[in-house]
């Protein structure tokens, strides 16, 4: 079913760029050595936008909570529900974390702490979306 | 009519100290309108600017005050239950009627000028726009009594509520996501307190233990708090009690978020009559003072808030809430934190650690007695759970225990301070009252 399509700005373009390209590109700060996701127009921790750059990263993470739409306020996701909406972390910082609706887990059967790996799904003619998917054991 | 754009006036970082005004600033009056589940479009007598006007005369009755000695009036002016709040929230396809009906004014919005000019408020001085939710709303009033902006104010709450309207249409009904809701809204999230809560309270389960039932003790206590609160909504509108039964048979909204763990929209008014304490003591009504107020905020590192920065700024909120009003957790008697949505509400509970409740305890808490008549009567407002989506209840019980006029809710504990709040748990407006000056 059709999900909500992202519409990139200037700040945005270049993540969405990569997603098109099948690639996760995570805002850097190197002077800070922290990533940051979602982008934001300067570093959340020095303020300074000079030293932000983008990073291909590797696309795995983990589970770390779920919970299922069953009567959600978005009309065109509406007729998914019931659906699951996960909090994939990734693996090289936790502390970025990614909405996902774990395409091939089945509805509240989202297994927490399992590993992930992304995925990317067209949700309109050449826009992607950065999705995640359960590694089997 | 001032724009509201210096916020220096707000208290929101650690080192303060006590507040200087502690003390010297008294809520004398308060008032609550007619309560509708929505408007029904017609009844010019239950807009929401109807019931702002009746929530005013209330308050100004309850203080013994007339329209010439108010020269403060400070309205929340975003307040319509729309697609997402905020100024979004102000989607209203208009006309609805013919002239003179040519505005929403008094319809379906309401703000500090519209009031005075209705209600023929001719002294008053301070009226500024732009004016926040009802947490900071209460610490905004406080501190312009303070500084002498004003020395009788009327503060309003209005919460509008129209057919087919709750979060429904405007941006939740487009194909596509624009600006911050790229990043959330394309795999469901549309945004707002549920959403924000969720998943930090899953984590909390899985980090405590415990599962989403063991809410149910303190969602029917607040069911039945708010039965005991005659101006809300439930006590208005013969809800039957709610059982534990009903709540863990209730459909999921976002599961495990249930029905009734979320609050009722609804079209009302809340108004609150504040002064100096000097003047507050020849009001009708016990002065209840403003020991401290505080609005705090903080950001999230990522998409989605995590229970550790949840826990994280809830600690420095409690910690910035006793360090301003001289209180410590133990003297907190009346203690009404936010539940429009009840998974927020254990986050704040254990912050403040009322009653001595320690990070992971909420669960067990909630099983013990926290009936108003028990020896820990936990939100004894019932808060939205149990009046309505109005979010006064918080403030109204507080006052009204400290007054000791809460009727049936009065609680059998000591009730001389109170601390209550309104927001999501990374940011709001929080408020401590003393039924004495220090």
């Amino acid at each position: 079913m059709p999900k909500v399509i992202p519409v990139p700005d200037e700040l945005s373009k270049p993540f969405w760029d990569a997603v098109n390209e099948r690639r996760l590109v995570i805002q850097n700060c190197t002077s800070c050595d922290l990533l940051q996701y979602p982008p934001r127009e300067t570093c959340g921790k020095c303020r300074s936008a000079e030293n932000l750059e983008w990073k291909e990263v590797s696309g795995k993470g983990y589970v770390s909570s779920a919970i299922v739409i069953e009567d959600g306020r978005l009309d065109r996701r509406r007729p998914d529900q019931p659906y699951n909406l996960a909090l994939v972390h990734l693996d090289e910082d936790p502390g970025i974390n990614f909405y996902s609706n774990l395409p091939g887990t089945p509805v509240d059967e989202v297994p927490v702490g399992a590993a992930v790996e992304i995925v990317f799904e067209e949700v309109a003619p050449g826009q992607f979306i950065h999705e995640w998917r359960v590694v089997s054991e | 009519m001032t724009s509201l754009s210096d916020y220096s006036w707000r208290r929101n970082r650690e080192g303060l100290g006590v507040w200087d005004h502690r003390g010297q600033v008294a809520v004398a009056g308060f008032g609550h309108s007619e309560i509708d589940r929505r408007w029904d479009g017609e009844s010019m007598d239950r807009t929401v600017g109807a019931f702002s006007i009746q929530a005013c005369q209330l308050a100004m009755d309850d203080a013994g005050v007339t329209p010439d000695q108010i020269d403060g009036v400070i309205c929340c002016d975003s307040h319509i239950a729309g697609p997402s709040g905020g100024t979004a929230g102000r989607w209203a396809p208009r006309p609805y009627f013919d002239p003179p009906y040519d505005s929403e004014w008094g319809l379906t919005l309401v703000n500090g000028e519209w009031l005075v000019e209705q209600m023929g408020l001719t002294n008053v001085e301070f009226c500024p726009s732009g004016v926040p939710a009802i947490g900071e709303m209460l610490g905004l009033a406080s501190q312009a009594i303070a500084d002498g902006r004003c020395t009788t104010c009327l503060v309003i709450y209005p919460t509008g509520n129209l057919a087919g309207r709750y979060r429904r249409g405007g941006e939740n009904a487009e194909d596509y996501a624009k600006g911050n809701r790229q990043w959330t809204v394309p795999w469901g999230n549309h945004g707002g307190n549920d959403f924000i809560n969720a998943f930090p309270h899953q984590q909390y389960c899985h980090r405590y233990g415990g599962t989403h039932d063991d809410m149910a003790p303190f969602v029917v206590n607040q069911n039945r708090n708010g039965l005991l609160t005659p101006w809300g909504f439930n006590a208005t509108h013969d809800i039957p009690q709610l059982t534990v039964e009903d709540y863990v048979s209730s459909r999921y909204i976002l599961k495990p978020l249930r029905l009734w763990d979320c609050d009722r929209p609804v079209n009302a008014s809340g108004a609150y009559l504040f002064t100096t304490a000097e003047r507050a003591r020849d009001m009708k009504q016990p002065p209840v003072y403003i020991l401290n107020h505080n609005q705090h905020s903080a950001g999230t590192r990522s998409t989605q808030a995590v229970l550790d920065e949840i826990e994280a700024e809830t600690d420095r909120l409690a910690r910035m809430m006793f360090e301003g009003s001289g209180l410590s957790a133990d003297e907190v008697d009346i203690f009404n934190p936010y539940d429009g949505y009840s998974t927020m509400t254990q986050f704040w509970l254990e912050a403040f650690q009322w009653h001595g409740v320690k990070r992971g305890d909420a669960f067990a808490f909630y099983a013990d007695d926290i009936r108003v008549e028990g020896p820990h009567p936990f939100s004894s407002s019932g808060g939205n759970l149990g009046t309505g989506r109005l979010r006064t209840a918080m403030w109204t019980d507080s006052i009204e225990q400290l007054r000791g006029s809460a009727g049936p809710r009065q609680v059998t504990v000591r009730a001389e301070t109170a601390i209550a709040g309104f927001g999501p748990p990374l940011g709001g407006g929080w408020i401590a009252f003393g039924k004495y000056p220090n």
